[in-house]
């Protein structure tokens, strides 16, 4: 298919979970689109060096957690035996399969790809270098949409080598497993990376420099992982920071400071520094194209993510936080129906936000702290997972399962979730947030026995204090 | 007793409907407020409850059917309580046909609504309105209610809910759509575009596409005639002194670059009628709920054009002579020809007048052009018979229209200011009496 001129030209740069919806949604509004990336096919940061690779791994260690259980259940599978070279081809055959049937994907919508970096070239132009080396392509433009996401962030002296100083990317690698490894940052990535070096056999300890980990969850969600990571990992040492880092050839000597760290210098084979991650929004051209960032390097967008510049979109973690691959999905069709004149805005009522660590933590909406911390009227209707006949039936009862509810309609205005398989559960949440359920909605909809989908019920109806398996203090 | 249940007012005007479903059936009992029929408006599909509890004994219309306020719907058994008149088994208004119409504009298509190259750099639509910012509480409604909102041109705040705890659902979006005047996605005459029909059947056709000067003027029109409340007073100004005067000083005036015409003498009568009456040199502000009085005197001249109707303005009209008035009006005749005339020329008239009286017009209505609360509209001067002291004499008579903004101006107020002209004409002396 040829453009006549009458199909509006839109170039999307970046492939990620952002910008490849973005360019098929935009082709089935029938946009002539041209999707650049440095990667051969479609997928970005979320399926080469992030969510996908890193869920495979962690179901891995996740699988070799209920081996360990299991013993306690009269079954012995002995000690796990890991061939590394066969679980890194695994994880990256997960990931040819799904980036390649993107770039099928993208073919039949006659999505035109490029593999390259782009470079803004003023309003309505794109200079693209061949990932292949050669000359520059050009790539004119009515509409553009910049997804070009984000990248881990190294703080100065943090100089990532790949070797001993690991970042999110370079651990995906899985070069070894490490007799002992430093997680810096006990945030979700910091987390879950911990948790399959954990499984896989490394001593992981993990230092944060604020009070607690994951900052932004509810301490009471919080508090089953906390009580397993003990055990876990060899060690978590909170309000500590690192004072330096020295790179020896047999590892990695560490300056820890701290009020409560007994043993300030320290010695690992590796550290992965995993403190946060920054927007890719330098070195685009952006200026040119009129394009302004906000202070913190994102770029600047309204409400149908429309930046300063009128034919240009920008969507995904490059467009602000929160960094999550199904934000920016989300993002990505706002941003297509925008462009075709559609009545899109950004109306999202609750994203979800998952840790996929064991046991899992999600929450999605209002949270217990913000609503305490707003000081709007709210009441939390707390079911624990001892209660659930599911979690006992799993040997995991180490969950809770909450509703954050506006007391005059009774409505959910978040859910937050913590236990196995929370990540799956938090959908029922979002649904609930989105569609403006109220607690007798939940309560009313019959839910399967026996599943971890009940406590989401049996919260409810802890709100009304009908719940036959858990008695709650009256409500008052 | 046996009652009619009838089709209730529906508001709006709202006269005719078509019959989408009848929902009930003979023998049938219903509850009060229990859904009878589905009816479609041209704006939405709604469905008409049981005015009263009853067993149906005849239902009077059919599906497809169009039917008047006030016809009988179904004829009614009514019974004592509510309780007898529950439905028994399962009713047809749970097999409820799902509401098919949108209120306003038909959802956009693909196809149709694919932006053009030519417009990148635009917006094509007016961007809805943003969502609350953090820390309000969320919409009431599940997110295909607030998208359909949104492509109605809703704003979802506005829309009361009537489910529990006031939930708002897609038919409490298409009832609050009823009651409100259409804000959808208007065309530029600012309205719902109605489907055309095929004008082919009747004969050849051509389409040419308007250009933007015909959409703006049809947006600014439709607006101010759509939101200002107009009234026109008429009147007829004796201008046989005024044209003597014209016809011994218009040599001189285009020996000085200007054409003497009834125009610029007009400005100068209606600049000095507005310093004498504020009222209608100003603005209304709702918002604030001030009159906005202005001080300086900026006048609107409406002009027919190759690009269709511009209304160039006459700056600081007060402090001009005629003759500087005749030449500064031959200007801006001369940059309208040749299409140059500066954007700014055509910003900040306090008042406007249309002269259409070369074109051979008498009276006629003219609409205002906002924010400004009055428009003067000039027809073409005739030689009549009027009685002057008791004779009859020829006089060259001159139609006069005064359209105001009734919000902002009584009728008193106009009434002053068009007779305070009449007389300026009649004796121009007068305007120099004046301060």
């Amino acid at each position: 298919m040829t453009n006549d001129g009458s199909q509006p030209r839109l170039a999307v740069i970046g492939a990620g979970p952002g910008g490849y919806p973005a360019a098929f949604h935009a082709a089935e509004l029938g946009m002539d689109v041209t999707l650049i990336d440095p990667e051969a096919n479609p997928g970005g940061v979320c399926l080469y060096r992030g969510c996908i690779p890193s869920k495979t791994l962690l179901h891995v260690a996740s699988l070799l957690g209920e081996v360990e259980e299991a013993a306690a259940w009269g079954v012995q599978f002995g000690q796990p035996e890991i061939d590394l070279e066969r679980l890194r081809s695994w994880k990256d055959l997960v990931i040819s399969r799904m980036t390649g049937g993107l770039g099928l994907l993208a073919r039949a919508r006659r999505v035109r790809c490029v593999q390259g970096w782009a470079r803004f070239e003023g309003p309505g132009a794109l200079d693209v270098k061949p990932v292949s080396g050669g000359e520059p392509e050009r790539v004119d433009f009515d509409y553009a949409v910049v997804a070009t996401g984000s990248q881990p962030a190294a703080p100065p002296g943090f100089e990532i080598d790949g070797e001993r100083v690991l970042d999110s990317t370079s651990a995906l690698e899985l070069a070894d497993v490490p007799e002992t490894l430093l997680v810096v940052g006990g945030g979700y990535i910091g987390l879950e990376l911990g948790s399959v070096y954990a499984a896989l056999g490394s001593r992981v300890s993990v230092v944060e420099m604020e009070t607690g980990l994951l900052p932004g969850a509810d301490r009471d969600l919080l508090r089953p992982l906390e009580r397993k990571l003990e055990s876990t990992f060899a060690e978590i040492l909170l309000s500590t920071r690192v004072a330096n880092l020295d790179v020896q050839p047999d590892g990695v000597d560490v300056e820890l400071a701290g009020a409560r760290v007994e043993n300030r210098s320290r010695s690992f084979d590796k550290v992965l520094v995993a403190v946060g991650r920054r927007p890719n929004s330098a070195g685009l051209g952006l200026d040119s194209a009129g394009v302004e960032l906000d202070g913190r390097g994102f770029i600047k967008v309204d409400h149908q993510r429309r930046t300063t510049a009128a034919n240009i979109f920008a969507i995904g973690d490059v467009a602000g936080e929160p960094m999550l691959a199904h934000k920016a999905t989300y993002e990505a069709h706002v941003a297509a129906a925008a462009i075709a004149g559609h009545a899109a805005t950004y109306d999202a009522q609750a994203i979800p936000a998952v840790v996929f660590t064991d046991p899992e933590i999600a929450w999605c909406g209002l949270t217990e702290s913000e609503a305490r911390e707003s000081g709007r009227p709210h009441e939390v209707a707390r079911f624990p997972w001892a209660a659930s006949g599911r979690a006992t039936t799993l040997g995991r009862n180490d969950g809770l399962t909450k509703l954050i509810l506006e007391p005059t309609t009774e409505r959910v205005l978040g859910v937050g979730i913590t236990g196995t398989g929370a990540g799956e559960l938090i959908a029922e949440g979002v649904l609930a947030v989105e569609m403006g359920a109220r607690a007798d909605d939940l309560r009313l909809s019959i839910h399967p026995h026996p599943t971890t989908s009940e406590t989401l019920m049996e919260a409810a109806e802890v709100f009304f204090n009908t719940s036959p398996h858990y008695i709650a203090r009256p409500r008052g | 007793m046996a009652t009619d249940l009838k089709l209730p007012d529906l508001g709006e005007g709202i006269a005719d409907v078509d019959v989408l479903s009848v929902l009930v059936s003979a023998g049938q009992a219903v509850a009060k407020d229990d859904p009878i029929i589905e009816i479609e408006s041209d704006k939405a599909t709604l469905e008409v409850p049981a005015e009263l509890a009853g067993t149906v004994t005849q239902v009077l219309v059919n599906a497809g059917d169009t039917i008047h306020v006030g016809q009988t719907l179904i004829e009614l058994e009514e019974s004592d309580s509510v309780a007898d008149a529950r439905p028994q088994a399962t009713s047809p208004a749970a097999a409820k046909a799902p509401a098919v119409a949108a209120p306003t504009t038909p959802a956009p298509t693909p196809s149709a609504t694919r932006p053009h190259p030519a417009s990148a750099a635009t917006p094509l639509t007016a961007p809805p309105p943003p969502p609350p910012a953090g820390g309000e509480m969320p919409v009431f409604a599940s997110p295909s209610t607030r998208q359909f909102a949104r492509e109605i041109g809703l704003d979802i705040h506005e829309v009361p809910g009537s489910g529990p705890a006031g939930r708002i659902s897609i038919d409490d979006v298409k009832a609050h759509a009823r009651r409100r005047p259409a804000p959808g996605p208007a065309s530029p005459g600012g309205l719902a575009a109605m489907p055309l029909p095929d004008f082919s059947s009747y004969g050849p056709v051509t389409r040419e596409r308007m250009n933007r000067v015909r959409r703006a003027t049809a947006t600014n029109i439709a607006q101010s005639w759509s939101s200002i409340p107009h009234v026109t007073l008429f009147n007829d100004a004796d201008i046989t002194a005024v044209e003597a005067m014209r016809q011994r000083e218009k040599d001189r005036v285009r020996r000085a670059g200007g054409s003497l015409t009834i125009t610029p003498i007009l400005l100068k009568v209606v600049a000095a009628a507005l310093r004498a009456h504020p009222k209608l040199n100003a603005s209304a502000d709702f918002t604030t709920n001030e009159m906005v009085l202005k001080d300086y005197c900026h006048l609107g001249v409406a002009a027919d054009t190759d690009r269709g109707l511009l209304v160039p303005v006459i700056r600081g009209v007060n402090d001009k002579s005629i003759t500087k008035l005749s030449i500064e009006l031959s200007e801006i005749a001369a940059q309208v020809r040749e299409g140059q005339l500066p954007s700014e020329r055509l910003e900040g008239a306090s008042f406007t007048i249309s002269n259409l009286g070369a074109l051979g017009t008498g009276h006629f209505t003219p609409i205002i052009n906002p924010p400004e609360v009055g428009i003067l509209g000039i027809g073409r001067a005739v030689e009549r018979p009027v009685y002057v002291e008791g004779l009859l004499r020829p006089r060259l008579m001159l139609p006069l229209a005064l359209s105001f903004d009734h919000r902002a101006v009584d009728g008193a107020d106009g009434a002053r200011f068009l007779t305070w002209i009449v007389d300026a004409l009649a004796q121009p002396l007068m305007l120099a009496m004046e301060d």
